[in-house]
């Protein structure tokens, strides 16, 4: 290993980190990664899901402990190994999923973290400095409000107060912009330009790169692991952005097809005007209109956490349509039972197996039969025709090439197999129409073309396919068309010949609307 | 289904973590006996002595034993009415509020058609103190599925009130004229049959064939597999298509009706009266059995009939010891403790 | 109905409610560091029959509520071994310190039933000594009495304006934002449930040395689970805990003027009334976050790894 220099040094050089490395099963989330951080400047952190943004930072607050590498505070060496070390460095964090207290008032919630915090509790001296501190920055909260009242913004607000008033210097903010309304995000980046004025430094974990361009002062972009460059925004342009974002090549693999089935047999799937309604800190739909047509494959394309999970919980009917109505094969059905919905030949593969679609304690063979109890219960429900199910399951399971044990808890599968399960139990019976989100996550190259070529087999038979991916090449591999999800809104609908990475990705990160989306 | 490898393996499995499972709690109980033994010490009594007399009051004759499995009877009933709605993941707290209804609605078809054969009688009172059980289950079970409270709170709320509303029945309108705390002797077609000469009567039976039913149904049947499903991960059992809200209810239902069914055998068999306040406790034991058996059919019947040779042996306490029935409590709660704590000498690494 | 049954049955309120107040704040505090102790009754009785058993021996009703609580603090030190140090199910082992307490206090109290004790000195109000004795009489209350409202108002200072009390919430309702806020919960919860325990046989002191004066076996007959249920009614809220306990033990009263006015309603429906009305406002509330319970009651804190 080359030894470790410490940075140069510069009047307002803060943070250095220098060869961060690590690595969870499987993955390399960091790899050998720089990354200086000044005072007094915002550092936009650009990357897609899975580009090691989240975990480089969470190395920083020392919440993950990072493989190899070393971070310097001033020039000196500094040893992270849990959050308490880095609030010692002035370091705070605020994560994607909030840790306030909801049943607290804001004023307690920032009083639990205050380090000098009298036995007897001086309520009015914590809501004096909040208000004093609010007052600066612009960040306006009722002290004595709830949080469980508070809108997401105002919440998020809270955070940045508790870790200013626990004399954080460099404020790490994970996709801060992700649930808030636009002229929340114009109001956060208000506060952040103030606390940049006061020579705070702020790290912004996103993937929109609009609000980069906004805001920040420096622009690192990180893909698959690795920095890819880090740019002073005035030398930055979005198209630059794009590119290093995304891979700079599309593979050409044509997947051999068939005749494109014209639109004049009826949709399978038509979503109307749908409107959702979600808890806590999931994304709202807005307006969804969608048809999925037999033989057809839909391909929705996004960063993940813009509605892709909603969109197959309110085609399923786990999530209910607040406004607008959902038809299937011609017929109303916005308000059928899952139950229902899945007799009448809808599948569904959710993003993730083992907490959205397998019971964990029980054996495969017992998963594989759960969706479909009814079709192999025997003597009225007395008895499981088990060998029924393996039959069927087996003939899935040799089309595929899969193989998977039958009697061990689905607990114990490793990742991949346990989406092998699922994938083989929702394509089992000839389903009509396939939601499958993420459908080749955590599988090996064989086993992704497998999954593929189960997928298109499936719409040549004449079945509508819903197919929600992260992997732009898988979409544009697959998809007869295509749509664009952003924060809950459909923002672009293409034939894939008649687009590109390009302008899926800027659609994706918020940069471009497409305006004609009501096709 | 075939006799495959996996199966094979699994009886030889099974039979491995049975072995375990007696030597972990043989164990457990002997810890829980030496504790004991130090307050039958300070109350100036042999310790030897007393367990020995104990251990041949219940298990040494033929009388004894059957006190035992008269003790163990309504708790088989008890346990399982928490056993089952647990599998979907609901606690049920309530069992003694629903052995009360039940208890009390099967007393009025008692009172009521007292003239009526036994093969009528016995039946309908059957009937009646499920439908009590269920009912007072339902309200619990309705208010969880609709996500408004949550059952833990509710059924040990309505424990209270349950008591309340027997003793209403009994001072106001049933009781004898002799006392007012109970009902007039039910008729002999309104008892439960017995066996043997001894007080064993009708609910063992029961007990043990909804037990039997109990680990057929779990295991082999379709809504088996939908409970465990719910079970284990609610969330994907409803995206799987499974009726989840229906489900809690009906099973809270069942777990009802068969406390209640408990609360009819209690009043039917046992007493042969409705006394107010008879319980003392029975259904919140049957909690604690199933909790410690976790929720399996044999685990029940062992748990069961180790606290109720703990039980009986109370009374020998109280007869020749010159100590009150309830210090058998602590032998009782020491055993539990001990459970509960699951010292870390007799936990396997991968249990840990 | 004269107006001194109705004092004489507003007095008996006081002196009921006094011990259910004192426990119910015991159990609050308890839940409000997420521990349900469901063996409240066991506790009550132990702490009753030791206290009883010690103001019979010494003669000494102070010393008694001294071991009464001392007691009540013990027997919530096992719950806490239990629940906190190995982790196990809190309902499995309240259940279980019930059944313990009721065997304990058995034994304890086995040579004392029946006995006679001097309970704790009544203090007569300085204003009504002048009114006939009949009725001064019946508001000469012990110490205890005087001091529960005060007590509740202590508990609620502590526990929403002090640093202790903020720390024991956030325990409560999030054991990894406490955690991370430099707390230890698991010593949070033991201290919860020691202090919560002082009360509880505060309670139970009150209700066998200066209420009943006398030890029966099962003599707290189900007040701990009319605790529980107040502490429901109440919100987690020891100033609402007052109104509560005065409410159900009014409702006691109520009914034995009722009984003594003639009117035909049974006294058991009566009796229902709190935890039907308890039910209905747990119906009433409907989940919402602003009225429920403390979010990690009843769970197991795992620490981090």
């Amino acid at each position: 290993m080359p030894k470790l220099l410490p940075p140069e040094s510069h009047p307002t050089l803060m943070i250095s980190m220098r060869e961060i490395s690590k690595t969870f099963p499987g993955v390399v989330a960091n790899d050998r990664i720089d990354l200086d951080i000044y005072r007094a400047e915002i550092h936009a952190l650009l990357g897609e899901n899975g580009a090691g943004k989240s975990t480089l930072m969470k190395i920083l607050y020392g919440f993950y402990r990072a493989d190899s590498g070393r971070i310097f505070l001033d020039g000196q060496s500094l040893s992270i190994q849990s959050p308490h070390d880095a609030r010692l460095a002035q370091i705070g964090m605020v994560f994607q999923d909030f840790t306030l207290i909801p049943a607290f008032s804001v004023a307690e919630n920032i009083a639990l973290f205050l380090p000098d915090l009298g036995a007897v509790l001086d309520i009015k001296d914590v809501n004096l400095r909040i208000e004093q501190l609010s007052a600066r920055y612009n960040l306006k909260v009722n002290p004595h409000a709830m949080v469980s009242e508070l809108s997401i913004g105002e919440q998020q607000k809270v955070e940045i107060l508790k870790l200013l008033l626990s004399d954080a210097r460099l404020l790490i903010l994970d996709e801060p912009t992700r649930v808030l309304a636009p002229h929340e995000v114009d109001a956060l980046f208000q506060v952040l330009d103030g606390l940049r004025k006061d020579g705070l430094a702020i790290i912004l974990i996103t993937h929109k790169i609009n609000e980069v361009m906004e805001c920040s002062d420096r622009i690192t972009v990180l893909r698959r692991g690795r920095v890819v460059g880090t740019v002073p925004q005035p030398d930055a342009s979005e198209s630059m952005l794009v590119e290093m974002m995304f891979e700079k090549k599309l593979s050409d693999v044509e997947v051999s097809r068939s005749v494109i089935r014209k639109g004049a047999l009826q949709p399978l799937l038509k979503l109307h005007g749908v409107y959702t309604r979600s808890e806590g800190l999931g994304v709202n739909l807005v307006d969804i209109d969608l048809e999925v047509c037999p033989g057809e494959i839909v391909g929705v394309a996004g960063v993940s956490g813009n509605g892709q999970k909603e969109l197959g919980d309110v085609v399923l009917g786990m999530i209910k349509c607040l406004k607008g109505t959902k038809n299937l094969f011609g017929k109303g059905v916005t308000h059928h039972s899952i139950q229902r919905m899945r007799k009448s030949g809808i599948s569904y593969i959710p993003e993730n197996p083992l907490t959205m679609a397998a019971a964990p304690f029980m054996t495969v063979l017992e998963n594989m039969a759960v969706t479909k109890t009814w079709r192999y219960a025997r003597q009225g429900g007395l008895r499981m025709d088990w060998q029924a199910v393996m039959t069927d399951i087996e003939n899935t399971m040799k089309r595929m090439g899969f193989s998977l044990p039958w009697y061990v808890p689905a607990r114990s599968l490793s990742g991949g197999n346990l989406q092998r399960m699922i994938i083989v139990r929702e394509l089992t019976h000839d389903p009509r129409l396939i939601i499958a989100s993420y459908l080749t996550r955590g599988l090996d190259v064989q086993s992704t073309i497998a999954a593929h070529s189960a997928l298109i087999q499936a719409r040549e038979n004449g079945a509508g396919v819903l197919l929600i991916s992260e992997s732009l090449e898988e979409l544009f591999k697959l998809s007869d068309r295509l749509i664009v999800l952003y924060a809950g809104r459909i923002v672009g609908r293409f034939r894939p010949k008649e687009t590109d990475s390009y302008e899926i990705g800027h659609l994706m990160t918020g940069t471009k609307v497409q305006h004609d989306t009501k096709s | 289904m075939t006799q495959s490898p996996d199966a094979r393996n699994r009886s030889s499995f099974i039979a491995e973590k049975l072995m375990h499972f007696l030597v972990r709690y043989g164990l457990m109980i002997v810890i829980a006996f030496l504790f004991f033994g130090l307050i039958l010490l300070i109350s100036g009594e042999d310790p030897i002595q007393s367990y020995r007399d104990i251990f041949t009051s219940t298990l040494g004759s033929s009388y004894g034993f059957s006190e035992v499995v008269v003790a163990m009877s309504p708790m088989l009933l008890t346990a399982l009415a928490v056993a089952l709605p647990s599998r979907l993941g609901l606690i049920n707290v309530g069992v003694e509020g629903q052995l009360y209804m039940g208890a009390c609605f099967s007393t009025w078809g008692a009172l009521a058609f007292s003239n009526s054969p036994s093969w009528i009688l016995l039946p309908l009172m059957i009937v009646l103190g499920m439908i009590g059980g269920a009912l007072w289950a339902f309200i619990p079970g309705y208010l969880r599925a609709l996500g408004l409270v949550n059952e833990t709170i509710t059924t040990l709320l309505l424990n209270s009130v349950a008591p309340m509303i027997v003793s209403f029945f009994v001072f106001g309108f049933w009781h004898s004229p002799m006392d007012t705390n109970k009902t007039p002797n039910f008729s002999p077609s309104a008892r439960l049959p017995k066996f043997f000469d001894t007080r064993i009567d009708l609910s063992l039976v029961i007990g043990l064939a909804l037990l039997v039913l109990f680990w057929f149904l779990m295991r082999y049947t379709r809504w088996g597999l939908e409970m465990r499903a719910i079970g284990g991960n609610p969330l994907a059992a409803r995206r799987n298509g499974i009726p989840v809200k229906t489900y809690l209810i009906a099973v809270m239902c069942i777990g009802g009706a068969i406390a209640g069914l408990a609360g009819m055998t209690q009043v039917s068999g046992y007493y042969g009266v409705l006394l107010v306040n008879f319980s003392r406790g029975i259904g919140y034991m049957g909690f604690l059995i199933s909790w410690l058996a976790g929720g399996s059919p044999l685990g029940i019947l062992l748990t069961s009939f180790v606290i109720s040779i703990i039980f009986s042996g109370g009374n020998l306490l109280q007869l020749t010891r010159d100590l009150p029935y309830a210090v058998i409590n602590v032998l009782l709660a020491f055993t539990l403790f001990v459970v509960l704590a699951r010292p870390s000498f007799l936990i396997n690494r991968k249990e840990a | 109905m004269t107006l001194l049954s109705v004092l004489g049955v507003l007095s008996s309120a006081i002196f009921s409610g006094t011990s259910l107040l004192y426990t119910t704040l015991g159990e609050i505090i308890d839940q409000r560091s997420g521990i349900v102790n469901l063996g409240l009754e066991g506790v009550m009785l132990v702490s009753a029959s030791s206290g009883f058993a010690v103001t019979a021996i010494t003669d000494n009703p102070y010393l008694g509520v001294l071991v009464s609580i001392l007691a009540g603090a013990l027997m919530n030190m096992i719950l806490g071994f239990l629940v906190i140090s190995r982790r196990a199910n809190q309902l499995a082992s309240g259940l279980a310190l019930m059944f313990f307490g009721f065997g304990l206090s058995a034994w304890i109290g086995r040579s004392y039933v029946g006995a006679k004790i001097n309970g704790l000195p009544r203090i007569s109000l300085p204003g009504l000594s002048n009114l006939p004795v009949l009725y001064s009489s019946l508001f000469n209350f012990d110490l205890l009495i005087y001091l529960v409202i005060p007590a509740a108002i202590l508990v609620w200072w502590l526990l929403f304006h002090t640093r202790w009390g903020l720390g024991l919430r956030a325990v409560g309702e999030n054991a990894d934002t406490a955690y991370a806020s430099g707390r230890n919960p698991l010593r949070i919860r033991y201290q919860a449930l020691f202090v919560g325990g002082l009360l509880v046989g505060l309670g139970a002191a009150h209700l066998s040395i200066a209420y009943t004066m006398n030890w029966t076996e099962y003599m707290t007959a189900g007040r701990g689970f009319i605790a529980v249920a107040l502490v429901i009614f109440s919100k987690w809220n020891p100033l609402r805990a007052i109104v509560g306990a005065l409410l159900f033990s009014g409702a006691v009263a109520f009914q034995l003027l009722l009984q003594s006015s003639g009117i035909q309603i049974s006294p058991f429906l009566l009796d229902t009334i709190p935890y039907i009305l308890t039910i209905l406002v747990l119906i009433a509330w409907g989940g919402t976050p602003k009225h429920s319970a403390p979010a990690s009651l009843g769970r197991v804190y795992q620490g981090t790894e």
